[in-house]
């Protein structure tokens, strides 16, 4: 299957939403494809009452004409304008579906969002040791927790809204431990009096977990149970205590989706993909919005996404007071860079034996003979294996300082058919020549 | 332990987890419904069990066959009847 889309946006988040449906305004072929089995991203994920905000975009885009790929992940690119698609979900077996579509777009808006970043530490292999999203995406997605006794650690202004909506699913927040210190966390909660929209978001999730713990400067150092997790060791000023639980939900703020964005070669700078005024990256034609250019939340991500779907359709004179917007949005921006900035004690969290990157279980123990990603990566296969680095990418990038390795296509795992029918990933594949390419120069 | 689907008044989704039936309610995940039905989602290269980590198709932790797809990273898909998930 090959289609055409004057602009296709990649993620269906609050950014590519509202890329989309600006996008379509102007009457153009707008495609929106992501690998979720329905729009709203991460954070207006379904299972619990959305925010009107996101009700009201939902409905926008619900009410745009917009061809809507749910289901579907990209693999590669074999030339610019072109991407490869291949199913997540399940071909349906009553009808002859395809596995693969060929996309091919005029305009490009990238809009893949974050994932949460997690650093290794002694048992966090253990089942029912997720992330904090993690555990409250598992929960609206139908695992059952109530009456369940939960640790929510790591960092970030998530751990409030994850503990907050747990306890309101009738689960026991025993502790929220957030690794900054409260000196740090002072400033912040100062620039939010700026920001009215966000404090009364704070203030209700400080009443919904009433009654909980809440320490800073807090971390689990252990996690231990028999075949999952039954108890966490927290640590605080010098002082550990052992905590039974049922789960334990830690992440350590986000870190970008950049696999996309690094395949078709958009320039990156401090782990952030740079854009323009017009949100127009380093590759003509192809856009950023949200996450991936600076970790700064859903009220930035839609204005983001609009001034990308105006530019993208040519209508930026309509973008004057959202760029104001933007300006303010990107202070908080730096307000959570600062606030959240990780302990650099969380580095000597794993032992020896703790395994750093978990599809190819390398421990630490292995990894710190090596002085870099790509050295690591050839010796021991850390970042080999299913997820392609997307987890432990970011907690060497923190423990070792390593920068990310090359991005090489398929940049998910796709099936032999669909690999054979594209050619992705092969020796003609002119994408993988390029990063053949970049990674002689690297040498 | 077989569990119901915790609302009643909300038709259920029966499918089967390495096998044993296991009743959800709709919009579940085969991920969720795999750590329902007790099992981990898959063991590793060195044996350990594993279960999901990220809940969002990132860490691959959840892959699992579905009707027999290999490989799916079950936290992406959504059950249906009379699907049959078998863990790796």
């Amino acid at each position: 299957m090959n289609e055409h889309f004057h602009v296709l946006v990649i993620g269906a988040g609050p950014a590519g939403i509202s890329a989309a449906v600006r996008a379509a305004e102007s009457g153009g072929h707008v495609g929106l494809l992501d690998d979720n089995p329905a729009a709203g991203g991460q954070i207006w994920r379904k299972g619990a009452s959305l925010p009107k905000t996101a009700r009201m975009w939902l409905a926008r885009l619900n009410a745009a004409s917009v061809e809507r790929l749910h289901g579907w992940h990209v693999f590669g690119s074999p030339t610019s304008g072109v991407l490869f698609a291949e199913r997540t979900g399940l071909a349906s077996p009553a009808a002859e579906q395809a596995d693969f579509i060929e996309l091919n777009y005029d305009k490009l808006i990238l809009a893949t969002g974050a994932r949460e970043r997690f650093l290794p530490f002694p048992g966090w292999t253990l089942p029912n040791v997720m992330g904090a999203g993690g555990l409250d995406a598992m929960v609206r997605g139908g695992l059952r927790i109530k009456g369940k006794r939960i640790v929510v650690a790591g960092t970030g202004p998530l751990l409030l809204a994850v503990a907050a909506h747990l306890a309101h699913r009738g689960t026991q927040i025993l502790a929220i431990c957030e690794q900054a210190p409260l000196s740090r966390l002072r400033p912040f909660a100062m620039r939010l009096l700026t920001q009215p929209g966000k404090v009364a978001q704070g203030i209700g999730l400080r009443i919904a977990t009433r009654g909980t713990h809440f320490y800073t400067g807090c971390w689990p150092v252990a996690a231990t149970g028999r075949g999952r997790l039954e108890s966490v060791t927290l640590q605080r000023r010098g002082k550990q205590w052992e905590l039974p639980c049922d789960y334990l939900a830690c992440g350590y703020h986000l870190v970008p989706n950049l696999e996309l964005p690094r395949l078709l070669g958009c320039g990156i700078h401090e782990g952030f993909v740079t854009t323009d005024k017009w949100q127009q990256t380093s590759i003509p034609g192809v856009l950023c919005a949200g996450e991936p250019t600076g970790i700064g939340g859903v009220e930035l991500a839609i204005v983001e996404g609009q001034i990308a779907g105006l530019a993208a359709t040519g209508r930026v004179e309509k973008a004057d007071d959202l760029i104001q917007k933007r300006t303010r949005g990107q202070r908080f921006v730096r307000a959570l860079r600062e606030a959240f900035e990780l302990d650099p004690r969380l580095r000597a969290l794993p032992s020896a034996e703790t395994l750093v990157c978990r599809c190819e279980d390398v421990p630490f123990g292995v990894l710190r003979d090596y002085t870099s990603a790509r050295d690591a990566k050839l010796h021991t296969r850390c970042g080999m294996g299913a997820c392609q680095g997307r987890i432990c990418g970011a907690a060497t990038e923190f423990v070792f300082g390593w920068a990310m390795d090359s991005m090489r296509p398929p940049i998910l795992p796709a099936s032999l058919s669909t690999l054979a029918a594209t050619g992705v990933g092969g020796a003609h594949d002119p994408s993988n020549t390029t990063s053949n390419q970049n990674r002689r120069d690297t040498l | 332990m077989h569990e119901h689907a915790h609302k009643s008044d909300t038709p259920a989704i029966t499918l089967t987890v390495n096998g044993a039936a296991v009743s959800v309610a709709p919009g579940t995940t085969v991920a969720a419904a795999i750590l329902i039905s007790g099992s981990p989602t898959r063991i590793s290269v060195t044996g350990k069990p594993r279960a999901p980590l990220c809940g969002m198709g990132i860490c691959f932790e959840c892959r699992a066959s579905i009707n027999g797809f290999a490989h799916r990273r079950s936290c992406q898909i959504l059950c249906e009847s009379g699907m049959d998930v078998r863990t790796l």
